[in-house]
């Protein structure tokens, strides 16, 4: 049960990281990682829409923010592993990269792509939102008191 | 008798060449890119996506060029592109809380947890022009400091433990969605935030500072104005769990307002609540206000007759792809309409002076 919940949360984390992904880095990682899979596309790259919610007042009721584009996918791998793929925007490859490398995961070629793909793709997330948190601690205001002279 | 009448394509196909051509401008000058007007006209390109309804940067930059920066008329664009798509599903609710703020400030708290965080905004600007920027536009060094880590926490979280705010109950019914569902009222709050944070920005912010003038005044502080990116995460139904599908960039405004009690609430703090795509301060606020002079009959407040407190007054008034649409058709042809007001008007005349000659 615990490796199920596990296995889980890491397929969670693999997905988020790819649908956040810009789609010119995975392509470009894609590519340079030389893996070309048997595969059959089970779902073709499909350019829709999922309505965002938020919460009034942040915590209370839900209501309807406004609408994202994502393009998902679906594909088969020869041994019948089944991934899918979540990404937001419009970019039909980006979609089935992501489906591709989803259902990589879990075969044994997990480690190769891991290490190939999305060690990268962790990193320059990470980087991204450092730099972006670097810069907004910087714009942080240190209050001081005046001297009033009273004493 | 009605008369259908033809013709005009010519002309109308010569129009929308002539407008390529002035879209284009002057050929000597370089053309915009959509990447360039994605990246450099930010703010334009986040009201398009918040009015328009659909987060997507580069449709938006699009839009945008393609309406010649007319942002009324790139709103239109997107929401007329947005009704092509079909829809996947909802997300759940982002958490604001967890949201990674480039931007985060408080006008009631100075020692809020977390701190004042500027962010690059126009505030203590001194609004003069910066002719530096018609000359090369070179950015300089950007300070950076060590980062902050873990959430940032709502200041309304402080309020609240303390009892001094009302509450805001969760519930988890599924919301309204009045791009399915026509507009009835009276509506639910939620209907409510939804028409508002795609509303005009204009219609919003006349709203909102009619409330601060006096109509229906609620006092409103400033008890946190959040801007940055947030998750947006799905159930997916064949994975059989949630995952994240995307980052967003929004603005979140929460105000806190005076409160006498009523009848059947003892004295507290009310709020107003603001979320809006993309970095869209001023919206976010006037939504905020706009929101809260709303709310005046569950919170047992007096009708005082103000606009900002007639919801079908706002509601019915505050889309501009609605109101444009209306607006704009009274230039379209109408010839047979008028014939027949012509044709009346002449009557009465005929009429009125056949009565005048017999009194005479």
């Amino acid at each position: 049960m615990q490796a199920t919940i596990d296995s889980q949360a890491a397929r969670k984390g693999w997905l988020g990281l790819l649908a956040k992904a810009p789609a010119a880095k995975l392509a470009q990682l894609w590519a340079a990682a030389n893996i070309t899979p048997t595969h059959h596309v089970l779902r073709a790259p499909e350019i829709g829409a999922v309505m965002v919610r938020g919460r009034a007042g942040a915590v209370g009721a839900a209501f309807n923010l406004g609408e994202m584009s994502v393009t998902r996918a679906s594909v088969r791998l020869a041994d019948g592993t089944i991934g899918h793929g979540y990404v937001q925007g419009r970019d039909r490859t980006h979609a089935l990269h992501a489906a591709l490398i989803d259902a990589l995961m879990q075969t044994d070629a997990a480690g190769q792509v891991d290490r190939a793909i999305l060690s990268p793709l962790r990193a320059a997330a990470a980087d991204r939102q450092t730099a972006r948190a670097a810069k907004a601690a910087a714009t942080k205001v240190d209050f001081f008191t005046m001297v009033r002279g009273e004493d | 008798m009605y008369v259908a009448v033809k013709g005009g394509e010519r002309a109308i196909d010569n129009a929308h060449a002539w407008l390529a051509e002035e879209r284009r401008g002057d050929l000597a000058v370089p053309e915009l890119t959509v990447a360039q007007i994605r990246e450099q006209m930010a703010l334009a390109v986040n009201r398009v996506m918040a009015e328009g309804s659909l987060y997507d940067p580069d449709l938006a930059a699009l839009a945008i060029k393609q309406a010649r920066g007319d942002l009324i008329e790139a709103i239109f664009l997107i929401r007329a592109y947005r009704t092509t798509l079909p829809r996947f599903g909802a997300s759940l609710p982002v958490d604001t809380g967890a949201m990674a703020c480039d931007r985060r400030v408080s006008a009631t708290f100075k020692d809020a947890p977390g701190g004042q965080v500027l962010g690059p905004t126009f505030d203590y600007t001194h609004r003069l022009l910066d002719f530096k920027l018609a000359a090369d536009g070179e950015a300089g060094q950007v300070a950076e400091a060590a980062p902050l880590h873990g959430p940032t926490p709502h200041i309304m979280g402080f309020l609240d433990r303390e009892n001094l705010i009302q509450p805001e109950p969760a519930g988890e019914t599924t919301p309204p969605d009045l791009t399915r569902e026509p507009l009835e009222l009276p509506a639910s709050r939620a209907l409510r935030l939804q028409a508002l944070t795609r509303a005009d920005e204009g219609f919003t912010l006349g709203m909102a500072y009619s409330t601060q003038r006096g109509y229906a005044r609620n006092h409103a502080f400033v008890a946190e104005l959040r801007i940055g990116a947030v998750a947006v995460e799905m159930e997916i139904p064949e994975l059989g769990f949630s995952i994240e599908i995307g980052e967003i960039t929004l603005t979140e405004c929460e105000t806190v307002n005076q409160f006498q009690g009523s009848k059947t609430q003892p004295p507290q703090f009310t709020r107003g609540y603001g979320l809006v795509f993309g970095m869209t301060e001023r919206k976010a606020i006037s939504m905020a206000l706009v929101d809260r002079a709303l709310r005046w009959a569950e919170l047992g407040e007096d009708n005082l007759g103000a606009p900002a407190q007639d919801e079908e007054f706002v509601l019915y008034h505050c889309d501009n792809i609605q109101a444009t649409g209306f607006l704009e058709h009274i230039k379209l042809p109408h010839y047979v309409d008028f014939q027949s007001e012509l044709e009346l008007i002449r009557k009465l005349r005929r009429d009125a002076q056949q009565m005048q000659e017999a009194a005479e």
